[in-house]
């Protein structure tokens, strides 16, 4: 089956006046239909950049990535993308915001925006105002701004990152909900390993200086998927031993 | 799941600001009229009881008075009438022209490197110094007056809608390309709602200018008008009409200004910032 990402040998490398930073050293990774990937790794690891290259905002890069056969050339509604953020219009309603671009007098567009509204759970919230939302909330509208264009892949970096740890917790369930009931292919960075093995079909290892895949991780526990229970744990201390396992490290030079 | 607050609670501004304590409306307004009555009153007092000239000062009396007679004569809404249109066409031709520019301006760099040196030169250009120019090149009918209101209307706009234009949030670009907005809903939906509360003060300040213009254009030479109506009586020593022209610039300045103040409270309804 055509993967619905196939990202293929991309490397990144910044340059500033004196130095030559490599970020992303020959990444290789397929995305399928229905997939929950997470990536997790240390801060300057480059997943941020490598999402931001799979979105199309960032163009500078060598190597070859591609939607549904596709090469990613711009960014479009068919990469949906959640900024840590929520960016939203500050001078539209939720609705509105929802539906930016798009005219809510038209019914099926109307239609559609009612059922997301249902899917993200903000009814009573239509008609508020950015300012008046939680972060939570405002996060919320973002992801269904997003799906309301059906996205191919919805791309989140570190979505919950700003939240406190009780609204993340509540938004990890919202987001799993909204996988489940639209299997949209989902890739998320993140820096919470807990929040990557609740959530994924597989977790991605990163490597920092230069970003390259360390490890993948399949988790195949069953869902709902409990932070307690000992397969759960097992798997988040499989993870950590990844990340903190360095094999050269006076290389780094920080 | 989490519902802390129902969208109920919230008031219709959403705003969570206390209250004014019963009656403070009414106090607020007897608190900024006292100084404008008491002036008013002594005026009245002191040329009643002859101690100044009513040639030269007048009196609210006799203004009142001729406000009533020129009204019921005609003459004060037909001047009123010429003026309004004249100010009107003026802030209409000047202000969009510099709403427009300051978009592209903003916009595209290019173009600001281009063409913003010579609008900030120009605008430092004193309007009293090109007057006579314009009355050589468009004479003294309304072309000329016209012209002179738009070029005053013009540059508060411009600048302001430039400096809006600069204030979006570049991060909001990234979701209009992300969202796959077209360059017209980038225009429409993203650049002029963001830049919309530095365009409104643009448009405040615009107005105002267009006034003042307006009464310089009116003194230089008119046939009828707000501003001709106050130079013909002041050549006849009627103070009073000169005082009906002056309150009556006053009062139309005010309401302008709080009908565009209107439309900011409604408009800018959404904003988050510091009342006070």
């Amino acid at each position: 089956m055509q993967p619905v990402l196939a990202i293929h040998e991309v490397s990144k490398t910044f340059y500033t006046d004196q130095q030559v930073t490599p970020v992303l050293d020959k990444i290789s990774l397929n995305v399928q239909e229905g997939d929950f990937t997470a990536i997790i790794g240390p801060s300057g690891c480059g997943k941020s950049t490598l999402l931001k290259i799979l979105a199309g905002l960032d163009a500078e890069y060598s190597g070859d990535v591609q939607l549904k056969g596709a090469p990613i050339l711009r960014p479009s509604q068919e990469k949906g993308f959640i900024f840590q953020e929520h960016r939203l219009f500050p001078w539209l309603t939720v609705e509105k915001n929802i539906a930016a671009d798009l005219s809510l007098r038209d019914p099926s567009v109307r239609k559609a925006v009612d059922e997301l509204i249902g899917l993200v759970k903000l009814n009573g919230f239509e008609k508020a105002y950015p300012r008046q939302l939680s972060g939570g909330m405002s996060q919320r509208v973002a992801i269904a701004r997003a799906l309301l264009r059906k996205p191919a892949v919805l791309l989140l970096d570190e979505p919950f990152g700003a939240l406190d740890a009780f609204t993340r917790s509540h938004m990890q369930e919202a987001l799993h909900d909204i996988w489940r009931s639209n299997r949209t292919a989902m890739v998320l960075v993140t820096h919470d390993i807990d929040e990557a093995v609740f959530l994924s079909t597989r977790v991605i290892v990163m490597d920092a200086r230069p970003g390259r895949i360390k490890a993948t991780v399949p988790i195949d526990l069953p869902y709902p998927r409990s932070r307690a229970s000992r397969s759960f744990t097992e798997l988040r201390t499989r993870i950590l031993n990844e990340l903190e396992h360095r094999e050269a490290p006076e290389d780094y030079n920080i | 799941m989490m519902a802390p607050i129902r969208a109920k609670e919230l008031n219709r501004n959403g705003s969570k600001t206390l209250p004014r304590p019963a009656g403070g409306k009414w106090r607020l307004f007897v608190r900024g009229a006292v100084l404008p009555v008491f002036i008013v009153s002594v005026w009245q007092i002191l040329s009643s009881t002859g101690t100044i000239s009513t040639q030269l000062f007048s009196s609210p009396a006799l203004i009142l008075k001729q406000y009533w007679n020129l009204t019921l004569s005609g003459e004060l809404p037909h001047h009123l009438r010429i003026s309004l249109v004249r100010a009107l066409l003026g802030f209409l031709l000047g202000g969009s022209c510099g709403l427009l520019l300051g978009l592209f301006v903003g916009m595209f760099r290019k173009f600001e490197e281009t063409v913003n040196p010579t609008v900030q030169m120009l605008r430092t250009v004193p309007l009293l110094a090109i007057t006579p120019l314009f009355i050589l090149w468009f004479g003294f009918g309304e072309l000329s007056k016209v012209l002179l209101i738009s070029l005053g209307a013009f540059f508060p706009l411009y600048v302001n809608t430039f400096l809006g234009v600069r204030n979006v949030d570049a991060k909001l670009f990234d979701v209009a390309r992300v969202l796959e907005f077209s360059r017209f809903s980038q225009m429409t939906r993203l650049v002029l709602p963001a830049a919309l509360p530095n365009v409104l003060l643009g448009i405040r300040l615009s107005l105002t200018i267009a006034w003042l213009c307006l009464v310089t254009a009116e003194l230089l030479g008119a046939e009828a008008g707000v501003g001709f109506m106050i130079q013909d009586a002041r050549a006849f020593m009627q103070t009073d009409i000169v005082f009906v022209g002056i309150t009556i610039f006053a009062l139309v300045g005010k309401l302008s200004d709080s009908l565009v103040r209107f439309f900011e409270i409604r408009l800018l309804r959404w904003q988050d910032s510091y009342k006070g």
